[in-house]
């Protein structure tokens, strides 16, 4: 019964993916330049772009799927593989990595047993390093979801880790 | 009565970072329970440069600056300064090295050399709110070019101003625009360059994010000049509060009749559209950005045929980085002869720095062209923190190169820098100390380069990978004499040889040093040691016998086992297992081992 249920609701959930990428597919259709624009709506509404996906976009905006593929590789904000709940991004920037950036990396992939472009094993975080965010001012800095988190050491690294827990 | 008119609290990203929401939010709620709503406004602005001490925020009329506002300290601030007219001397700066106050944001000295006209309106206004960039002469320079002045005047105006590109490469404004204008099609674009990405440089995003509205002026601006209808801006979408603020500003303009069809009950049109990039470096080279904006894998190709001529889907294109356009609406309000009042006689006006790395205020300032790199550090910088000394300063990011200790009084200008074998770049400046390594730095930009390469040619695609690895030897102990030499060959070679500006400046940061710091290099090669310490397997971690108290902790820490010692008996470190990791030194009571 359970099981039913959750079959149920992934295909719904599946479904209405489906139909909000349709729908992105349709406003930019014939607009030149569209592909960059609709994989950014994509990768937002499934979390990356496996290959199902881009076939999909592929097929919809009329463009060659090799395209789609080499514009999805080529650009470093698009992931083919699934980030975890958490995407925690540490800055690589010059001012964060003159101020230890690369201690936060190490601390955080001891912490959770990854390293970078790994997800850990329960799903919960990934672990990234990003170019330049402009936060220099509060370097080092890293972000967890887009929030960022500034002047930081590898010791409160475990108390950040924890904030995200739940 | 309130003592204060305005409170402007500042929500750039390091501001926001260090919860400057929370504590607006705690402003706003005190205010409404004191009922002095009706006398207080509380406005958010945009990037005050003061990163350092975020979150930051000013009370008007005295213009008193308050530097790291907790929620815990709003309180005080209601109680003692807005209603009893004094000041919170706690909160105010204090200068680390005379231990002084400065009340005034105006006086202290990190403002006072200061001359803001790309930043004008960075924390003076609510990006978010097009009235108030009205207010302060918003949007009237383009009245005024659309009903007095007819394009090639405008273009003329521009090349007076004697500006030059603030995005590197410093080609002068005025002639791109004339080119751009003077190229016949029946459709044309301005691009706005907003694909900042040079690691330690976020003065493009200050100004999206404090001032967005200013970009959007002066592109139709450049629009009427030129001869174009339609705009875009080029933004990395990393930038998530800045995208943010320009779709507002758009949408505002566009309600206000600024932007669409008949601006100024005038025949020109134009309208502005956002493109997102995808985190690519090379992005930010101009037919490259073309090329992504086309939807496409973002490759460069050969110039010419220029922008100016065939850019976006082969229509003459103009492209101005986010600060030229700050500059523009400046320009045409206060006359060409202004704006060259400031600056050297190359290189006019002012330029934004990203001020970061070990220097006491970090931050963003506007100064003007020709002022010496020591008075950047001391004056406005406040020094290196922690008394260390100075040893060289990184322009222009990875197509840049590193200024030494001795050339500090060198006047900071685009001739100038290339001279000495950096550059101009966007405007990051990182400050380094005696604890940075000059190998490792210019491996670090390699690193990048490398990595943010888009392969097209081969100089940029493997030549950088290979000099790479020779960097990569002599960081470990495995470098050869030699190698200082072929590095050298390699580089200028890549120079030359390369499609794009982005390989053509990735050995800079290479040869630069190897200009000013051979000998750092020669240590690493020759003695096998890092003067500076960074180099981890140049490193040799030992124990002070004389510190030792022979309590027997740091065998116990070490994950590899290789201090030997027995109990009561000095220990020491076998440097053939010892892998550097420091946790011994992190974790010694007595301060007895270094490295």
């Amino acid at each position: 019964m359970t099981k039913d249920r959750t079959t149920y609701s992934t295909k719904e959930a599946h479904d209405d993916k489906l139909a909000k990428l349709n729908g992105v597919i349709d406003e930019y259709k014939g607009k030149p330049g569209a592909l960059i624009p609709v994989l950014h709506e994509a990768q937002k509404i499934y979390g990356y772009l496996p290959e199902e996906v881009q076939y999909h976009v592929a097929q919809g905006l009329g463009v060659p799927l090799a395209d789609v593929y080499g514009v999805v590789t080529f650009y470093a904000l698009f992931t083919m593989t699934p980030r975890g709940e958490h995407n925690i991004a540490v800055c690589m920037g010059t001012a964060c990595y003159v101020k230890g950036a690369g201690e936060l990396v190490n601390k955080i992939g001891s912490e959770l047993g990854i390293k970078i472009g790994e997800v850990s094993e329960d799903r919960k975080y990934s672990l990234e390093a990003t170019r330049c965010i402009g936060a220099c001012g509060m370097a080092p800095v890293l972000t967890v979801n887009e929030e960022v988190h500034g002047r930081l050491n590898a010791d409160q690294v475990g108390e950040i880790l924890e904030r995200y827990k739940v | 009565m309130a003592r204060c008119s305005h409170i402007l609290i500042c929500r750039g990203t390091a501001c926001v970072s260090s919860e400057s929401l929370e504590v607006q939010k705690e402003l706003e709620n005190q205010i409404k329970d004191k009922g002095l709503t009706e006398d207080i406004k509380v406005v958010h602005t945009g990037c005050f440069g003061f990163c350092a001490r975020g979150p930051v925020m000013v009370l008007l009329p005295d213009a008193t600056l308050y530097c790291e506002v907790r929620v815990e300290d709003i309180g005080e601030i209601i109680e003692r300064h807005v209603t009893g007219g004094e000041v919170v001397e706690r909160l105010l700066f204090r200068d680390p090295k005379t231990d002084k106050t400065t009340p005034r944001i105006d006086d202290i000295d990190f403002f006072r050399k200061q001359v803001r006209i790309a930043l004008r309106n960075c924390g003076h206004i609510n990006p978010d709110n097009i009235n108030e960039y009205i207010a302060r002469d918003g949007y009237k320079a383009l009245g005024k070019v659309l009903t007095e002045y007819a394009p090639a005047e405008v273009v003329n105006i521009i090349k007076k101003s004697g500006l030059r590109g603030r995005g590197g490469g410093g080609f002068p404004t005025g002639l791109k625009w004339e080119l751009t204008r003077k190229s016949v099609d029946d459709a044309k674009y301005v691009i706005c360059n907003a694909d900042e990405g040079d690691p330690g440089a976020f003065m493009d995003r200050s100004i999206l994010e404090g001032d967005p509205h200013s970009v959007l002026e002066a592109m139709a601006i450049a629009g009427y000049a030129i001869g174009a209808s339609q705009g875009f801006i080029y933004i990395r979408a990393e930038y998530a509060i800045a995208v943010d603020r320009l779709s507002t500003a758009i949408k505002q303009a566009r309600e206000m009749g600024l932007l669409g069809k008949n601006l100024f009950e005038t025949d020109f049109a134009f309208d502005i559209d956002l493109r997102l990039g995808a985190g690519a470096f090379v992005c930010g080279e101009e037919t490259a950005l073309i090329t992504s904006i086309e939807g496409n894998r973002g490759e460069p190709r050969p110039r010419p045929p220029f922008p100016a001529q065939k850019g976006l889907w082969g229509r003459p294109t103009l492209i101005n980085n986010v600060e030229t356009l700050a500059n523009i609406a400046a320009i045409i309000l206060n006359g060409p002869e202004w704006f060259t009042g400031f600056g050297t006689e190359k290189s006019k006006g002012t330029k934004v720095f990203a001020l970061a790395g070990k220097i006491e205020n970090t931050g963003l300032i506007e100064v003007p062209m020709g002022i010496s790199l020591k008075e950047i550090i001391y004056d406005i910088g406040g020094g290196i923190p922690e008394e260390r000394e100075f040893k060289a300063a990184q322009t222009g990011g990875p197509s840049g190169g590193c200024i030494p200790a001795s050339l500090i009084d060198t006047p900071i200008e685009y001739d100038t820098l290339l001279e000495i074998g950096s550059m101009m770049g966007s405007g990051g400046l990182i400050i380094m100390d005696d604890r940075d390594c000059m190998v490792d730095i210019a491996k670090f930009y390699l690193e990048f380069t490398c990595d943010e390469s888009c392969g097209k040619c081969t100089p940029c695609r493997v030549g950088t990978k290979r000099m790479l690895e020779i960097l990569e030897r002599i960081t470990e102990g495995r470098g050869r004499e030699e190698d200082i030499d072929l590095l050298k060959e390699l580089g200028h070679g890549i120079k030359e040889t390369s499609l794009c500006g982005l390989g053509q400046s990735a050995p800079n940061p290479v040869l630069s040093t190897l200009r000013y710091f051979e000998d750092e290099y020669m240590a690493h090669i020759r003695d096998k040691v890092c003067p500076a310490g960074v180099c981890k397997k140049l490193s040799k971690i030992r124990i002070i016998p004389e510190e030792c108290k022979k309590c027997g902790l740091c065998a116990k820490v070490c994950p590899v086992g290789a201090i030997k010692g027995k109990a009561h008996e000095v220990h020491e470190i076998d440097p053939e297992k010892c892998i550097k990791c420091e946790e011994c030194i992190k974790k010694c009571h007595f301060n007895a081992i270094k490295k």
